[in-house]
């Protein structure tokens, strides 16, 4: 089984401990990973700005780079859903190639769950941490049960989270709202995306988080700013790095 | 209503220059989604009556045109006169020619979205009609001159202060005075005094029953009862949309409605009317406008599934944080930033995009209507009929540009990093939107894809 490694675009440019925790978690699991070094971006700030059309560079680039693979992984939800729900090839011919990725293609956590079937890991990081919840993993990728459905409580990432030596997690008052990125809505409606920002971040830090952590970076980096302006000491973790910690 | 030069955006910048009145919308609102989790969580059959609520409007939907017929004839029989309205302007008129015939220039009006929408109370009394909500909530933000905030709390955006402060000017109640009892027997006995003088009654409708001919009002305050029961004339008025086949299916939909809306088993008031009493004259007034053109949009259409609970508002992240009169439309929220641009696209251009896509909006729709992806669907058709900011095009077909080609990547990527390593004031400063409530990410010594090629070692 070879796995192909996509490290999306902000990830590689601002959060490589990110990318190099998964790549070493992945390895530690016995996975032969390669990271091919002409991938860019999975389209998505476009798309989600409504130019979805102007995307089909990065699809094609995306199926040239990631096609001959068996699994591909990512420690980014929101990417992958992307990717699942609207990679199409330029011609019809390579459409296949297309729709296999989108069948193979994995968010790290869920990966680790449903294709690894990890029951234990290494790991130890003696935190108080928090769980946010990213909206399209949870939602999207069903990474973990919604509050609004009456159905049984789950979730992927707490599951990993739970056989991590140490670690506390915090419990929030809304265990799943949105902190308020989105993509250019950040800076779109940027009134709003702040104070969902302030206010996701508040949840955390009065229920006594040391971390914050999340299976996407992109919320991370979100509520990173706004603990920096507030010159708080709470800190944010991918959860790649947490399942990688070997701190006593 | 109108957003005149001011977007979504704008508006909700607005909003939050008052950071505490935030807080307390958000948690008024966050209030009402956690009875509402309350109470389906309290069903344990509660997924399949969603199921069962939304493949039911499937079928509605797809035979619309029969439902309606059959609806028609059998309202008929039932000595209910049925008018057709295919926009809102005729609505208005339909609705101004039955009061001038029965020389009515004064009517008491319960809650309904449909008004709203066409703009009535406004084209009543430009027409010499007297127009009274009596809804309390309406009947509040009437007397302030505002529009509704919400579909199912008109008034939630006002303190019990301010409701005090109107009421002391409007209805001559103690000057301070906001205690909620108090005010709410003040409008009791102000709104008494109408239903017993006003001979016609506007209500709207919540379901329409096909079989029967008859339409359910559902209610908290029994206005519409009152309304409806005093008044020589009852006009109902009802988007095409509101039907269901039988009877048996309100079953499914008073279930879901109210836990939907605000947490209780059931409406207070869900009355039934099938015919006019005795000496009375009952109309109903079926009205289309955009609803055949938004049937027509594959990806649009099950939008007309929704049965206003409002439960899209109160979970949505954005709308409690920027309240409804920020989307400058009757139907705010999720569910009007997915109507409104089938209405008028230009108008309405800025909605699609006053949400993260969070998708809560989806999960928690009683009817299960994908709001999210259609939110995500109309953003495609606003770009390509050519609604986008030329400066955000510009930005896009730029990035387009960078992340399709991994060499520009790469070199761009490096650039950025150092510019804001070396020259922050670049970046941080008024301009970047990022860098008003939030500071840039730290730069890292080099990118993964740098470190990758320096330290694993290839085959």
């Amino acid at each position: 089984m070879t796995v192909g490694l996509f490290i999306p675009c902000y990830i590689d440019q601002f959060y490589p401990n990110a990318a190099t925790a998964t790549l070493s978690l992945l390895k530690k699991l016995g996975v032969d990973v390669v990271y091919p070094t002409k991938q860019t971006c999975c389209g998505q700030p476009m798309a989600n700005s409504g130019f979805e059309h102007l995307t089909q560079g990065c699809n094609n680039l995306f199926i040239e780079n990631f096609a001959e693979f068996d699994y591909i992984v990512s420690p980014s939800g929101s990417c992958v859903l992307h990717l699942k729900d609207h990679l199409h090839a330029e011609s019809s011919e390579n459409e296949a190639q297309a729709i296999g990725i989108r069948k193979k293609i994995y968010e790290l956590t869920e990966f680790l769950t449903d294709v690894l079937k990890v029951e234990n890991l290494t790991a130890s990081f003696p935190h108080k941490v928090g769980m946010h919840q990213s909206c399209h993993g949870q939602r999207g990728l069903m990474l973990a049960q919604m509050t609004e459905l009456v159905a049984p409580a789950y979730s992927k990432p707490m599951h990993l989270l739970n056989m991590v030596q140490g670690l506390e997690i915090i419990t929030l008052n809304r265990p799943d709202e949105c902190c308020g990125f989105g993509g250019t809505f950040c800076v779109a409606e940027e009134a709003v995306s702040a104070k969902m920002g302030k206010d996701r971040v508040a949840d955390h830090v009065h229920n006594g988080a040391e971390y914050i952590t999340a299976a996407d970076m992109s919320c991370l980096m979100h509520m990173e700013g706004i603990l920096r302006r507030q010159k708080s000491n709470v800190k944010v973790i991918h959860i790649a790095e947490i399942l990688n910690a070997q701190e006593f | 209503m109108s957003k005149g030069t001011k977007d979504h955006a704008q508006l909700s910048d607005v909003f939050n220059a008052d950071e505490a009145r935030v807080n307390w919308h958000d948690e008024t609102l966050w209030f009402v989604r956690a009875k509402r989790d309350k109470a389906a969580h309290n069903l344990p059959e509660w997924e399949m009556l969603r199921e069962t609520a939304s493949q039911i409007k499937d079928n509605v939907l797809s035979n619309l045109h029969d439902y309606l017929v059959q609806f028609e004839s059998m309202a008929q029989e039932n000595g209910i006169k049925v008018h057709w309205a295919s926009n809102g302007e005729e609505h208005n008129q339909i609705v101004h020619s039955i009061l001038k015939d029965s020389g009515v220039d004064r009517i008491v009006k319960s809650k309904s979205m449909l008004t709203e929408e066409c703009h009535l109370n406004d084209y009543l009394q430009h027409n010499g009609i007297e127009v009274i909500d009596t809804d309390l909530g309406e009947r509040i933000v009437q007397l302030a001159n505002e529009p509704p905030s919400h579909i199912v709390l008109p008034c939630i955006h006002k303190k019990k202060e301010e409701i005090g402060d109107l009421f002391h000017e409007h209805l001559g109640t103690p000057e301070g005075m906001a205690d909620p009892v108090f005010l709410t027997a003040a409008a009791r006995e102000h709104l008494r005094e109408k239903f017993i003088t006003r001979k016609a009654a506007i209500t709207g409708v919540n379901f329409a029953v096909a079989e029967t001919g008859e339409f359910v009002v559902c209610t908290n305050e029994g206005n519409a009862d009152m309304g409806a029961h005093l008044a020589d004339v009852h006009i109902a008025c009802m988007g095409i949309e509101k039907l269901v086949p039988e009877r048996k299916h309100l079953s499914v939909f008073l279930r879901l409605l109210a836990r939907s809306a605000t947490g209780q088993p059931i409406t207070t008031y869900s009355s039934h009317f099938k015919r006019p009493r005795k000496g009375q004259t009952m109309h109903i007034i079926l009205v289309d406008n955009g609803r055949t053109t938004q049937l027509g949009r594959p990806d649009f259409r099950n939008s007309l599934k929704c049965i206003r609970c409002g439960a899209c508002m109160n979970t949505c992240p954005v709308y409690r944080r920027s309240g409804g009169h920020s989307y400058h439309t009757a139907i705010a929220g999720p569910i009007g930033s997915i109507l409104a641009p089938n209405l008028d696209m230009k108008e309405y251009a800025d909605l699609p995009f006053a949400s993260t896509l969070c998708g809560s909006c989806t999960n928690v729709c009683p009817v299960k209507i994908n709001i999210h992806e259609q939110l995500y669907k109309w953003r495609q058709v606003i770009v390509k009929e050519g609604y986008a900011d030329p400066k955000k095009a510009m930005a896009m077909k730029a990035m387009e540009f960078t992340l399709s080609k991994p060499a520009v990547y790469k070199t761009a990527g490096k650039a950025g990093r150092w510019v804001l390593k070396h020259i922050p004031f670049a970046v941080n400063n008024k301009l970047n939107l990022w860098y008003n409530h939030r500071e840039m990410p730290a730069v890292p010594k080099q990118s993964f894809g740098e470190w990758y090629k320096e330290n694993v070692k290839h085959d």
